[in-house]
């Protein structure tokens, strides 16, 4: 694992040195929560079972940070780096691929998680944010949500071939996505259509099971949210594995 | 001396184009080996090839000894590449860039030295995206020197460099020769390959159709050189015809241009014209070169 550190120390100062990737992963979520926490504030109402909106709303966001980098920042980084020829150049060194991609993960998870802290932070200083779960149960499910997220962005990394296209389609998945899962609207309010469309939706899962850990849940009530979010890793995984391309 | 590299018999083709067509040569050890043409003669491909980065069809390379796909980790060590169509993070400063790049081997020079050597001290903490042409094309050589490899494998490294900056790159060129590390490169500049090239051999259409040192290649055109000048009055032809050693005598307007070949062909020209006072001006001899061979080989020039 030669490069390794090197490899995720140079990813965060190159996130840290762009606008988009850090205003998505860590402002506009905050901007959001703070937009909706304006309006509907954040007084129980039984409507949310005696929970407020904010309460409610930061479990589904993390679906959203989790979204954006899955859907938006890897396959646009992966492949705007492919297209201008960065990959090429870092592998004609001893850099095996494992390492590169090992090193992408622990990145994202990184930036994710302190996407999703930042939000939380938020959350709990201008609204008092109730959390009634385990912290260690959704910090575990948080990891599962990501890395079937994160193995989503490398497949669609290796599909598309170039950064414009990555853009393109990773938005018209992200907003769909978003809405249908309830990651943006409470899923209290949304339709039974858009819930049963929300059901071929892998975020929706990713909500479902933040939500469910975040109000005090047991896993068992989410043994087909896992279910499902684990084949996606293992599926996803597999076939970003199998077809990467350095050019 | 040994062979570094050895190719032999290698094919490369992208659907119906024949890319590569069978190339075979040898590297010895401590020499510059150019690999010269026009555009999309094969050169890219052949080198990507040897290069281990580029799967091929048919044909067998080895290079220290290695087979660069199958010792893939081994040879890239022991290599350092510099790529045509490659990049580097736009957002990370040059030190930065150097810094990554050493972790990825078992062994690296100083890196300080090495900025020192290719005079990139002062833009060590510029972003690469702020660099010159010259400036990132003698970043990516700190990269290929990095590991201090055996082989260093060079791909059109003056491409877009002005001519100051292409003489530059040749001095440094020249330097790492003589510092024992054996090169191949690459370039459509016949100046260059000239110039740098202990050996070349030059390809078309995927195959090699010459190869030898440029001065051997230079001498097979028969010594041949080319005289021209310009003329204010008409004359008769044919009392140049009578010279020793002429091959031919064109007249373009008031432009006339002479191939032959002899030691004293020059001079047996000046005197022809002075003894029967004719006026001319602009008097010119060309030595052949490598674009005359090019010309001579194939029926078309380097650059169409």
């Amino acid at each position: 694992m030669k490069g390794l550190s090197k490899l995720i120390i140079t990813e965060f100062k190159r996130f840290t040195r762009e606008f988009e990737g850090l205003f998505f992963t860590l402002v506009f979520p905050v901007i959001l929560l703070l937009i909706f926490g304006s309006i509907y504030g954040n007084k129980p109402s039984d409507y949310f079972n005696g929970f407020g909106f904010i309460d409610v709303s930061v479990p589904a966001y993390l679906g959203m940070i989790i979204a954006i980098g899955g859907l938006m920042s890897i396959p646009i980084s992966v492949a705007s780096d492919r297209e201008k020829g960065i990959l090429h150049r870092l592998r004609a060194t001893p850099l095996r691929p494992q390492t590169i991609m090992l090193a992408w993960i622990i990145f994202y998870f990184l930036i994710t998680l302190a996407g999703s802290l930042i939000l939380v932070a938020t959350g709990k200083i201008f609204y008092g944010l109730r959390f009634q779960g385990n912290v260690f149960n959704i910090f575990l499910g948080f990891t599962l949500c990501t890395t079937s997220f994160l193995t989503l962005g490398f497949m669609l990394a290796s599909i598309v071939r170039s950064g414009r296209t990555a853009n393109v389609i990773g938005m018209s998945l992200f907003f769909p996505m978003l809405f249908f899962s309830g990651a943006m609207i409470p899923s209290q309010s949304l339709s039974t259509v858009i819930k049963n469309i929300g059901k071929f939706i892998p975020l929706t899962y990713v909500v479902n099971l933040m939500q469910g850990l975040w109000f005090g849940n047991a896993w068992s009530a989410h043994r087909f949210d896992i279910t499902v979010l684990i084949a996606m890793s293992i599926v996803m995984g597999s076939i970003a594995v199998k077809i990467f391309k350095w050019e | 001396m040994p062979n570094v590299i050895e190719v032999n018999n290698l094919q490369k083709s992208y659907g119906k184009l024949k890319a590569v067509d069978g190339i075979s040569f040898d590297v010895k050890r401590g020499e510059i080996f150019g690999i010269v043409g026009p555009n999309g003669a094969g050169k890219t491909t052949t080198i990507e090839c040897i290069e281990g980065l580029r799967n091929f069809d048919k044909g067998e390379i080895s290079v220290l000894n290695l087979n660069p796909i199958k010792d893939c980790i081994n040879f890239r060590n022991r290599v350092g590449m510099q790529l045509q169509e490659s990049s580097l993070p736009a957002r990370l400063k040059v030190w930065e860039i150097i810094d990554l790049y050493a972790s990825f081997y078992d062994k690296s020079l100083n890196q300080k030295d090495l900025l020192k050597k290719f005079g990139l001290v002062e833009k060590k903490n510029d972003y690469f995206s702020k660099l010159s042409g010259g400036q990132k094309q003698r970043l990516f050589i700190i990269l290929a020197l990095l590991n201090d490899p055996d082989v260093i494998f060079l791909d059109e490294i003056t491409t877009g460099l002005d001519p100051q900056a292409r003489r530059a790159m040749w001095k440094m060129m020249i330097e790492i020769k003589n510092s024992g590390k054996t090169i191949l490169l690459t370039t459509h500049f016949m100046e260059e390959a000239e110039y740098l090239c202990d050996r070349v051999a030059i390809i078309d259409n995927g195959h090699i159709i010459a190869l030898a040192t440029p001065e051997n290649l230079v001498k097979n055109l028969n010594g041949c050189v080319q005289i021209s000048f310009l003329i204010k009055e008409d004359f008769e032809i044919k009392i140049l015809e009578s010279l020793n050693g002429i091959i031919n005598i064109k007249i373009i307007d008031n432009k006339v241009v002479i191939h032959g070949n002899g030691k004293n062909i020059l001079l047996d020209v000046v005197n022809l014209l002075s003894e029967s006072k004719i006026d001319f001006t602009n008097l010119n001899m060309k030595q052949p070169n490598l674009e005359d061979v090019f010309l001579e080989l194939t029926g078309h020039e380097m650059r169409d």
